[in-house]
């Protein structure tokens, strides 16, 4: 649906951006704070979809990139950017600023990306991951060593750049890239490279190549979003980015459906949400007629227990994906 | 209705493919041995033997999959030496497999189309700006991949699941497959396998064809002796990976070493 | 001198841990093709179960303590089974990614099970073996590094006993060389994968008291760490090898230990990793393992 306009959907997402960042303050802080969170969770596992789903390279260390992203781009606000321009800058400074840190981050993680990805190329499936996931835990250490980025407690005090407008934006643009890159001839190439490298390299598709483009692309959104998500939370410590940070977002890729970009959008706003609605659940008394109104705080301390049993369960009974359902195969109509 | 197989002299100096003394082994295990082999441009080859006569290796090795051991490969008069599959496949040699390796979670339109994109006349910009290029190099595709599915009666199956054809079409969507990606020489690993009588001789019949319309060298590695011996202009037999014989269909059908190694009695009619 | 002698022993100990833990991973691996991430959660549920039993009885003595021993590995050996049997055996047809989804899916639900039931705090261990520590000049061997390093000897000894001379031992191998032939020669898969799973497990959970005795504080998180670090001893020596997870994390463990007593101490978490990248890229069958090249 959005394959036959793909560029007339992104501009319309850039325009529903603008104009959320222009009304944020009229919104309750708590919506434009679970909005945001959707925002950059989305823009997370998109991107993941695409080293994960579509050219089928098991990354678990997603995180990291996320990390390099965030510590890049706040170590370009937070101290870089002060020694640019005066305190007071106008607006448009600020916003041209945080633009280039945010992308800043993205290239430096997507060069972390280059880094993991071509030594992974060699590996199968399960040693892939377990090597992705020390890569995240390595780069996780790495900033935990670097005394002036704050070492083991991080940086506190980063400037609050994120608004809706970039968020939203971050994401609108993740997903137009993957999607149309996936969606033409090229793109195949991944796919063919995920379904059976043998063949596809018999059919003149450098394999590695896919692969790597395929890391190095999703670094670099993921490293977008780790410089929203710092300008968001304004402190990030290296603990912030670890193994379960990782499994979050995997998770929101499978429940999504691998290779499923729609369906990973929905399970990105969902288990986003889920959480909230927990909070909000555990956080009410059921009154009872004439008894101690009836606490629902445990709720509260099973959300984790129940993550699991989520993870469990789909994978045993649905393990294609909550999202996934017979699409119509869309022969690409060249308009 | 008799196929009458044309011969044609093998000339080692304007050789498409060659395969020179060429030995490959794997840990103490000798695959194949020694091996010259020669592929003149648009002749259709037959490669023969027992199961574990290094057949498949011998595929394996044109494609780049393996390297030798010792001797040399050459295509087109380059070496093949080092370099990948992929690298081979754009020189212009491409090949199907004994097991069929379809992309199963493509359609049939789009297994075609991943094979077509290496001659693709746009690369990621123009996906992702989608300019007037990208569109007219998608129709482009579009157009090649259908005629290709058409010479294969799959046109009608474009849309579906590549895994959700029975397997003759699978085997032939294999070929067509190969075909996209415009090769010199295709590379058939036992492509009659598992077909009935009729669906054997559609096939000798699609092969002669697409070696004329496309102007390619064969080479095949069947079991099957009235596909071989019907098609094909020269043979090579292959035993314990050792070449035991080549030459005419006629030659082979009745040389006495490749009766006991392989044949069996009952094809004696010489 | 003294100190190296020191910190080898030390090593040598926290290795002997970690090659118990490998093994649990490398027998599983061998047999399935398969990562068993919530092998970690199990070291863990054994040390827990140690420290339950271990606090009923009232005094330490090496009686006491190889029952609480083996009390914790027989649980440990059923958790093992049961996790198999539900959790994995009905994905066996599916692809690994999902199976390994799943195992990330049981170590989570353990781990966060764990918490709930007993408490994210750290709790002491009781001394379930005499401790006693015994000096030669400046060096100081504490009975502790003794009796793990005899345990883990002794159970080793008897893991290539089982592999090697039984019949079931014989039979997880041809399983792990090709289980579809295995089957044919009529031996019951399933079987013999429940008892891989019971064995490493129990050796999981010997690991795990052994942990609690000589770090006496353990928490229900304290499996990722140690857990990870053994996986990367048991690909380090060959996975699927046995002699090699052993190897591997003796490896492992001394070089641990080193980096950490070193001036780059706080690289110690990322030490491990190094090294698997490395031996990845440059030897991906391990040390002691062979390669299995893909048919073509």
């Amino acid at each position: 649906m959005f394959l036959s306009r793909p560029r007339t959907c992104l501009l319309v997402a850039i325009a529903i951006s603008v104009v959320s960042g222009a009304i944020q303050h009229h919104i309750d802080p708590y919506f434009v704070d679970v909005l945001t969170s959707i925002g950059i969770n989305i823009t997370l596992a998109v991107s993941l979809n695409l080293i994960n789903g579509y050219a089928g390279q098991f990354s678990l260390g997603h995180a990291g990139f996320m990390a390099v992203g965030a510590y890049t781009s706040a170590a370009l606000t937070m101290f870089l950017g002060p020694k640019l321009f005066p305190s007071a800058a106008p607006t448009v400074v600020t916003m041209v600023w945080f633009l280039f840190a945010l992308l800043a981050g993205g290239c430096v993680a997507a060069l972390a990306g280059l880094f993991v990805g071509t030594p992974s190329l060699r590996l199968r499936g399960d040693y892939l991951a377990i090597v992705t996931l020390g890569f995240g835990q390595i780069i996780a250490v790495i900033f935990r060593n670097i005394e002036g980025l704050g070492g083991a407690l991080g940086l506190n005090g980063i400037p609050a750049n994120t608004n809706l407008f970039w968020v939203f934006g971050a994401a609108a643009l993740t997903t137009y890239v993957v999607t149309t890159m996936v969606n033409s001839t090229y793109g195949r190439g991944f796919l063919a490279t995920h379904d059976d490298e043998v063949a596809a390299q018999a059919m003149g598709i450098d394999t590695t190549r896919c692969k790597v483009i395929a890391f190095v692309v999703g670094a670099f959104f993921a490293g977008i979003a780790g410089g929203l998500y710092g300008h968001f939370t304004l402190t990030i410590n290296p603990k912030g980015f670890d193994f379960t940070r990782s499994i979050e977002i995997v998770v929101m890729v499978i429940v999504g459906g691998m290779g499923n970009t729609t369906g990973v959008i929905i399970a990105a706003t969902l288990l986003t949400l889920l959480p909230e609605g927990l909070r909000t659940l555990a956080g009410m008394d059921i009154p009872l007629p004439g008894r101690e109104p009836l606490s629902l705080r445990w709720i509260g301390e099973l959300r984790p227990l129940l993550y699991s049993i989520l993870l469990i369960s789909l994978m045993l009974l649905r393990p294609q994906g909550l999202f996934t359902w017979r699409s119509r195969r869309v022969k690409l109509k060249a308009t | 209705m008799a196929i009458q197989a044309r011969e044609v002299e093998s000339d080692m100096s304007d050789a498409l493919l060659e395969l020179d003394s060429v030995t490959i082994g794997f840990g103490g295990l000798t695959a194949v041995s020694d091996l010259q082999l020669a592929v003149a441009p648009e002749q259709l080859v037959g490669v023969i033997g027992p199961n574990g006569a290094g057949k498949t290796t011998v595929f394996n090795l044109i494609t780049g999959v393996y390297q030798p051991t010792s001797g040399a490969i050459r295509f087109n008069g380059q070496p093949t030496a080092g370099l990948k599959s992929y690298q081979l496949a754009k020189l212009g040699i491409a090949r199907t497999f004994q097991n069929i390796r379809l992309f199963e979670s493509m359609s049939v339109f789009d297994n075609v189309r991943a094979a077509i994109q290496i001659h693709r006349s746009h690369g990621v910009r123009d996906a992702l700006w989608r300019g007037r290029g990208f569109r007219e190099g998608e129709r482009a595709v579009e157009t090649q991949v259908m005629e290709l599915l058409d010479v294969f009666n799959l046109a009608g199956f474009a849309d579906a699941g590549a895994k959700s054809l029975p397997y003759g079409n699978q085997r032939r969507l294999e070929i067509a497959r190969a075909l996209a990606t415009k090769p010199k020489l295709l590379l058939l690993d036992e492509p009659a396998a598992g077909m009935n009588p009729t669906e054997k001789l559609e096939l000798m019949k699609t092969i002669q064809f697409i070696k004329e319309k496309f102007r390619i060298a064969v080479v095949l590695v069947e079991h099957d002796m009235r596909v071989v011996m019907g098609i094909c202009e020269r043979i090579a037999v292959l035993d314990y990976g050792v070449k035991i014989a080549e030459g005419a269909p006629d030659e082979i059908r009745c040389n006495p070493k490749v009766i006991e190694a392989y044949l069996g009695d009952e094809h004696v009619a010489c | 001198m003294t100190e190296f002698f020191q910190q080898l022993i030390n090593g040598l100990s926290l290795g002997a841990m970690y090659a118990l833990l490998a093994l649990g991973y490398t027998l599983v691996y061998g047999v399935l093709r398969f990562i068993n991430f919530a092998h970690s959660d199990v070291f863990m549920v054994g040390a827990f179960a140690g420290l339950y039993v271990g606090r009923s009885f009232h005094n330490s003595s090496v009686g006491n303590g190889i029952l609480i021993k083996l009390l914790s590995m027989l649980l440990c050996a059923v958790l093992g089974i049961i996790i198999e049997r539900f959790a994995y055996r009905p994905l066996r047809q599916r692809s690994k990614l999902t199976v390994l989804i799943t195992a990330i899916g049981v170590s989570l639900l353990l781990e966060n099970a764990g918490q709930l039931v007993f408490g994210a705090n750290p709790q002491a261990f009781p001394q379930v073996f005499p401790a006693q520590q015994f000096t030669k000049g400046d060096l100081i061997i504490s009975s502790k590094d003794i009796v793990v390093l005899g345990v883990t000897i002794t159970l080793v000894a008897l893991l290539q006993f089982i592999v090697l001379k039984t019949k079931i031992g014989t039979a997880m191998r041809a399983v792990s060389f090709n289980a579809p032939a295995a089957s044919l020669m009529g031996i019951n898969i399933n079987i013999i994968i429940s008892f891989t799973f019971g064995l490493g497990s129990a050796l999981a959970a010997a690991a795990g008291i052994l942990w609690g005795y000589k770090f006496p504080k353990i928490d229900p998180l304290m499996g990722i760490a140690p857990g990870l670090t053994a996986f990367v001893a048991a690909v380090l020596g060959g996975i699927g090898n046995i002699p090699g997870a052993a190897l591997g994390g003796l490896l492992i463990g001394v070089i641990e230990t080193f980096v950490r007593g070193s001036r780059w101490s706080t690289w110690t978490e990322a030490i491990a990793f190094v090294l698997l990248i490395a031996m990845l890229l440059f030897r991906p069958a391990g040390l002691l393992g062979k390669l299995q090249p893909e048919k073509v």
